[in-house]
């Protein structure tokens, strides 16, 4: 199974390479993306990015935007290029061809994020040379590590969800901006109507927590978050109802 | 398991629309299959029934001993399917897509290697293995997913009209390797199409379908001799207008039409005719040629069509 999977991702991703015409094309966009994220940011920051977990976490977005196109295009981009078929057809399972599209898009997004990550750690060192080699802070490289990939395991299963019924790439791209919008707009709404005590409340709880905790628990909910949405792709992923007209 | 395919009043309805009938038809291991019909008749929701694609609304059927409702995997495993569409990577290259199924299942790095040239070698497409498939023609294009489909070699194959966008060149290649298959390696191919001619020329059996309904199984030449009454054209002299009533009187005999010297007989449904030719010579007919007339099975269809539609 986990062969199949992969076989899957290794396909899905040779797919996104080649979707900006030619391999060499789609390569040349990797490299501007590793480059945005690896030597210029990390160079307008210079060495506290190796020391301050927020500022490199900022920057976690972009990966997060990678997983978005790739996840959108799944299974609605299959269905839209007539694909998909002839792939519920094979001996593939369920299982395998739902998680292949998940793997993909993780890999493309969180990989292209700890690539990015490593440079701008040669970067570092390389527009400010200290007195030796610097490396993350152990801690702030666990939280570079996790985050992006549970951030990224969670845009890739609701996509997936938003993919598996889609009838073509562009609408799961406009549903799931949707959904995002929603999970914006609505703790802000929130914090509006909330008003001045729950909100000066907050801040005294998350003025008395400690970091590495407070992290533990919000990676935690993060994954209860993201083993719920696979169940739920898992679900609805129904070989029977994937075949629309 | 007698039979390679077998359904049993399987059908599949999407809203107030029957897509297929109560349809119930067996298919022999290693034989090839028929499915004519016209467009929207349920061709393509049998197969996506057979391959476990969609979920009847009423009957089953059975691929290889398996159920597709209930083992679709194991029927999958079994099948190689080209459906509506071709179902190629367009942004990969012809050897990548061939590639990613030959990994699908589970082939080896030398199998795939080896089966794939084999396969691009016959349909002349190995030289241009590196090309992305978008700017291929269809006839390419669908060269390349009958390869595909045949890269694993399954026991049961299923094709959506095969040959639709073939040149008649290629078309007739792609039946005498199918014929070849079927002959040397005892798959059982299951194919629908519109092009009776191609019928007749591969299929043991056809099926005949109409608004998800089958309204008839056989071979062929069963169906012709069933559906369509035989014609006997006469080229000769001595034809006299007595001869010509006294023809008439004969059991069978549908119509007598004389021109010049053509002499056209038509027969009821299934009358045996063999008797016709020595009762003219006993009658003194000088005969110069006799024409049988035979139904292709085209027209057989199209009588049936209209038959259905009255
Ligand atoms: N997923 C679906 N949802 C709704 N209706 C469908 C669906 N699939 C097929 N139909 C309907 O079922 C009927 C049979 O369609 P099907 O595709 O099986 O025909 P067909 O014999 O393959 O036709 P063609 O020769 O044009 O390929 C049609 O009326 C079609 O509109
Ligand atoms: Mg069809």
């Amino acid at each position: 199974m986990i062969n199949d999977i992969l076989i899957i991702a290794r396909k899905d991703l040779k797919e996104v390479i080649s979707s900006r015409g030619s391999y060499r094309s789609g390569l040349m966009y990797l490299l501007i993306v590793i480059g945005v994220m690896g030597i210029m940011m990390p160079l307008s920051s210079g060495r506290i990015w190796l020391t301050e977990p927020l500022i490199p976490l900022v920057w976690a977005w972009f990966p997060i935007l990678l997983v978005i196109n790739v996840v959108t295009d799944s299974f609605a981009g299959e269905r839209e290029r007539n694909t998909l078929e002839t792939l519920l057809a094979s001996r593939l399972s369920d299982r395998s061809i739902l998680f292949g599209k998940i793997t993909a898009s993780v890999i493309y997004g969180w990989g292209l994020g700890m690539i990015s990550n490593l440079i701008a750690v040669i970067t570092v060192n390389v527009a400010d040379p200290g007195p030796k080699f610097q490396f993350y802070d152990p801690l702030v490289y666990l939280a570079l590590v996790i985050f992006p990939l549970l951030a990224c395991l969670l845009m890739s299963s609701v996509g997936v969800l938003v993919s598996l019924n889609a009838p073509t790439a562009r609408a799961a791209y406009q549903k799931l901006s949707l959904v995002m919008l929603a999970v914006i707009i609505i703790p802000t709404l929130i914090g509006n109507f909330a008003g001045e005590k729950i909100a000066q409340q907050l801040t005294l709880i998350f003025k008395g927590v400690n970091f590495i905790q407070l992290g533990i628990g919000v990676a935690l909910v993060i994954l209860v978050v993201d083993g719920f949405l696979i169940w739920l792709a898992m679900q609805r992923f129904k070989r029977a109802r994937l075949i629309l007209e | 398991m007698d039979y390679a395919i077998q359904t049993k009043k399987i059908s599949k309805s999407f809203g107030q629309i029957k897509a297929v009938d109560q349809v119930s038809f067996e298919v022999q291991p290693g034989t090839i299959f028929g499915f004519l019909g016209p467009n929207g008749s349920g061709k393509t929701t049998t197969i996506r029934l057979l391959l476990g694609l969609l979920e009847p609304t009423e009957g089953s059927s059975n691929v290889m001993g398996f159920d597709p409702l209930s083992e679709g995997q194991k029927v999958r495993e079994n099948c190689g399917a080209l459906l509506e569409h071709t179902g190629l990577y367009e942004r990969l290259t012809a050897l990548e897509n061939l590639d990613f199924y030959g990994r699908v299942w589970h082939l080896s790095s030398e199998e795939r290697k080896n089966r794939i040239k084999e396969l691009l070698e016959k349909v002349d497409l190995y030289n241009r293995r590196d090309e992305i498939v978008k700017g291929w023609s269809r006839g390419m294009k669908q060269k390349l997913a009958v390869s595909r489909v045949m890269l694993h070699r399954p026991k049961v194959i299923f094709l959506d009209e095969p040959t639709a966008g073939l040149d008649p060149v290629a078309s007739s290649a792609f039946r005498d390797d199918l014929l070849n298959l079927v002959q040397h390696s005892g798959v059982t191919v299951f194919l629908t199409t519109h092009n009776l001619t191609e019928a007749e020329k591969l299929c043991q059996q056809v099926g005949v379908i109409k608004n998800g309904k089958l309204i008839m199984v056989g071979s062929p030449d069963e169906l012709k001799l069933l559906k369509r009454s035989a014609v006997t054209e006469i080229v000769g002299s001595g034809f006299t207008d007595g001869l010509i009533t006294s023809i008439n009187q004969l059991r069978g005999i549908e119509s007598v039409v004389l021109q010049d010297h053509h002499l056209r007989i038509t027969f009821t449904e299934g009358a045996d005719s063999s008797f016709l030719v020595p009762f003219l010579v006993q009658q003194g007919v000088l005969i110069e040629e006799v024409r049988k007339g035979k139904a292709s099975l085209e027209d057989v269809f199209l009588t049936m069509m209209e038959e259905e539609n009255d």
